[in-house]
């Protein structure tokens, strides 16, 4: 078993600190995903997690064991790099068995287990070929072969599909995901892909700037943001935010002095030709400026007098109107202080229907 | 003007194709022309022998030995100066100012002319009044004949030609160790190889285009040693230090035998003809381990 905690991990480089105070905590057998922004830290953890990279603080914990200090081959965890970094000169086969002969494991089981694993990635034919004789898909599969072959607790990944094709990358999203199933070991994902975390982890970690926004289910991360950040960062188009003075003329004088910043989820604004008042809703006017089809759903940019907003609207025909009304429930709306953080104490969420329109990760 | 623009490229050419001409594949061709003659340099009459050069000179236990020193002589500096070349720039490749400064320090023999460098030695190895009998007598070890046994020449030789040699390959494999991405000691790591088989296995077979490269180029400098044999030892003593280039020198040049030395050329040529071709058989698979 295999959970993965890390206690106030510091990382500098030379002068620069890169990640200050993470506290996580990686739960056993989780498809656990990692992602930001470029720069925030995130292959950095996840090289101190392999133990490529040592900690300048902090503790991290492998199991009910501290590893500070152990080597990378002794952590019982795997590593699929970015490039996959798979020895040129030598063969798929040998390239896969590599760490069981340095782990003196007897010839016999070495065959086994390279022929199992083989099979379950689709690589039998290839074992005599070397890496440069496979297409992009297949060496990821190798070096997904070298992972498991090791059956380690942990795997760790750094964005292993960000040089494969979209299609290529939707089939082994699929694999990983059925990967994971099968294997019931910890995965630790990198992206900076927000489509790719929501729709593989079943844990997101959302960091910026080494430092950990919210760790929690995609659904909740959707739903339930606890930053601007985090409500920014998932969902495309992201977020409508928006400055308390310009929304506060629509709001009937109900904004309380503590809330800096107000958002919507482009998908729950209601767009209409005609001007009439809803109870519970904020209403403005607005000008379209483009328009992007992109089949059951559409996506419109505005602009209104508060700023600019993105609206989704689903199975709808598209709007060639110049001039629209735009209405958000007030139940629909997020608020947030003067440090970003959700001010969930005002907000009237209770009704809120919690379950995010589909599209937009899928 | 169309005549001009088809011309000029040779024009330009000519005149380094004229020198090349004149300084190497003349001499090259006039070479191989002599060495089927007796000639003395100053009758004009050049007597044609046909292959009686070459036959006398495989017949002659001088020239065998001459042969036997230079096989010596090659394999061991080569093999000496690639092994501690290899370690020192494994050592080596890190930062930090003091690795800089060896590095520095180690490159610099190279830059010195062989002549200053053979002086130096020779006194260094003076068996009377040189340093490095003083520092082992010193520490109470046995005092060496270094040049003038004919068991310790060669190796003397051997010994300054890997003083020499070692900044300049180490600095070569520096470049080539660098160029081995980071990621594959990363992923090695993570696969439990020891040092020994991340060495064996991932290091050594990444540097392999390099490690040919400065094979080759040792092993035909080394069949070219001459400067530090003409000043150091003449050849001697009793022949035991006598290679290739110093027997052609000295049987063209002080014996007047320009026909059997430039026969002794044809075969420094087909050598050193025969490695090249093997570079560039090499160098043209550039990447030796795909
Ligand atoms: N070896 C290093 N030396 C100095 N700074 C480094 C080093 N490695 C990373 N950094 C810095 O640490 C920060 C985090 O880097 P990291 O590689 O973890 O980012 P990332 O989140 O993986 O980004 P990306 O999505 O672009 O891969 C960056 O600002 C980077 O410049
Ligand atoms: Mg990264």
């Amino acid at each position: 078993m295999a959970q993965i905690v890390l206690k106030q991990i510091e990382k500098s480089f030379k002068q620069e600190k890169i990640i200050e105070n993470l506290n996580v905590t990686i739960e056993d057998g989780s498809f656990t995903v990692l992602v930001g922004p470029s720069g925030c830290g995130k292959s950095t953890t996840l090289r101190m997690i392999a133990g490529l990279e040592q900690q300048s603080g902090g503790e991290i914990w492998i199991g009910d064991k501290c590893v500070n200090g152990v080597e990378p081959g002794k952590r019982n965890v795997a590593m699929v790099f970015q490039n996959y970094a798979l020895y040129p000169m030598m063969t798929v086969k040998e390239n896969i068995e590599f760490g069981l002969v340095n782990r003196k494991v007897p010839k016999q089981e070495r065959e086994r287990l390279i022929k199992e694993i083989t099979e379950i990635v689709g690589l039998s034919e290839y074992l005599n070929k070397k890496p440069q004789a496979l297409s992009g898909g297949q060496r990821q599969r190798v070096a997904l072969a070298r992972a498991m072959v090791k059956n380690p607790a942990v795997f760790l990944m750094d964005e292993p599909l960000s040089n494969l094709d979209a299609k290529l990358r939707h089939q082994m999203r699929t694999e990983l995901i059925q990967l994971h199933k099968r294997l019931g070991a910890t995965f630790v994902f990198v992206t900076h892909d927000q489509v790719e975390a929501m729709s593989m982890g079943d844990r997101i970690v959302i960091m910026n700037k080494g430092q950990i926004q919210q760790a929690d289910s995609p659904m909740k991360i959707y739903d339930d943001p606890d930053n601007v950040f985090t409500a920014q960062f998932i969902g495309t188009p992201p977020m409508n935010v928006i400055h308390r003075e310009a929304i506060f003329p629509y709001m009937e004088g109900q904004l309380h002095s503590d809330i800096h910043q107000v958002g919507f989820r482009p998908e729950k604004a209601m767009m209409t030709m005609e001007k009439k008042p809803i109870a519970g809703c904020v209403q403005f006017s607005a000008r379209i400026l483009t328009r992007e089809t992109l089949g059951a759903e559409i996506i419109y940019q505005l602009e209104a007098k508060l700023g600019l907003v993105a609206v989704k609207s689903f199975l709808k025909p598209l709007e060639f109107a110049n001039e629209v009304q735009i209405s958000v429930p007030m139940k629909d709306l997020y608020y947030f202080d003067h440090e970003g953080k959700r001010a969930r104490q005002y907000e009237r969420s209770e009704e809120r229907e919690l379950v995010a329109l589909g599209g937009g990760y899928a | 003007m169309t005549v001009w623009s088809r011309l000029r490229p040779y024009v330009m050419v000519a005149p380094s194709i004229a020198v090349f001409s004149i300084f190497f594949i003349y001499p090259i061709f006039y070479m191989i022309f002599l060495s089927f003659y007796n000639w003395d340099f100053i009758n004009p009459v050049k007597e044609f022998v046909g292959f009686n050069n070459f036959v006398e000179m495989f017949q002659n236990s001088e020239f065998l030995q001459v042969l036997t020193n230079s096989l010596n002589y090659t394999i061991l500096s080569v093999s000496l100066s690639i092994v501690i070349s290899l370690g020192l720039a494994m050592w080596l490749n890190r930062e930090g100012a003091w690795y800089g400064f060896v590095q520095g320090a180690l490159f610099s023999p190279h830059i010195i002319s062989l002549v200053s460098v053979s002086l130096v030695w020779m006194w260094l190895m003076d068996p009377k009044f040189g340093l490095l009998n003083a520092i082992l007598e010193m520490f109470g070890m046995q005092k060496l004949d270094w040049l003038s046994s004919p068991d310790s020449s060669l190796l003397s030789l051997v010994l300054v030609a890997v003083w020499k040699g070692v900044g300049y390959n180490a600095l070569i494999f520096i470049a080539g160790l660098q160029s081995i991405p980071k990621d594959m000691y990363e992923a090695s790591a993570l696969d439990e190889a020891n040092r020994w088989r991340t060495f064996y296995k991932i290091t050594l077979p990444m540097l392999s285009p390099t490690l040919f490269f400065l094979i080759i180029i040792n092993l035909i400098g080394s069949f070219q040693v001459f400067e530090t044999i003409a000043i150091m030892t003449n050849g001697g003593p009793v022949n035991s230090t006598n290679t290739l280039v110093f027997y052609i020198y000295e049987y063209g040049f002080r014996y007047f035998k320009i026909g059997y030395a430039s026969a002794a050329g044809v075969v420094l040529l087909l050598v050193v003809g025969l490695l090249t071709l093997v570079y560039f058989k090499l160098l043209s698979r550039r990447v030796h381990y795909q």
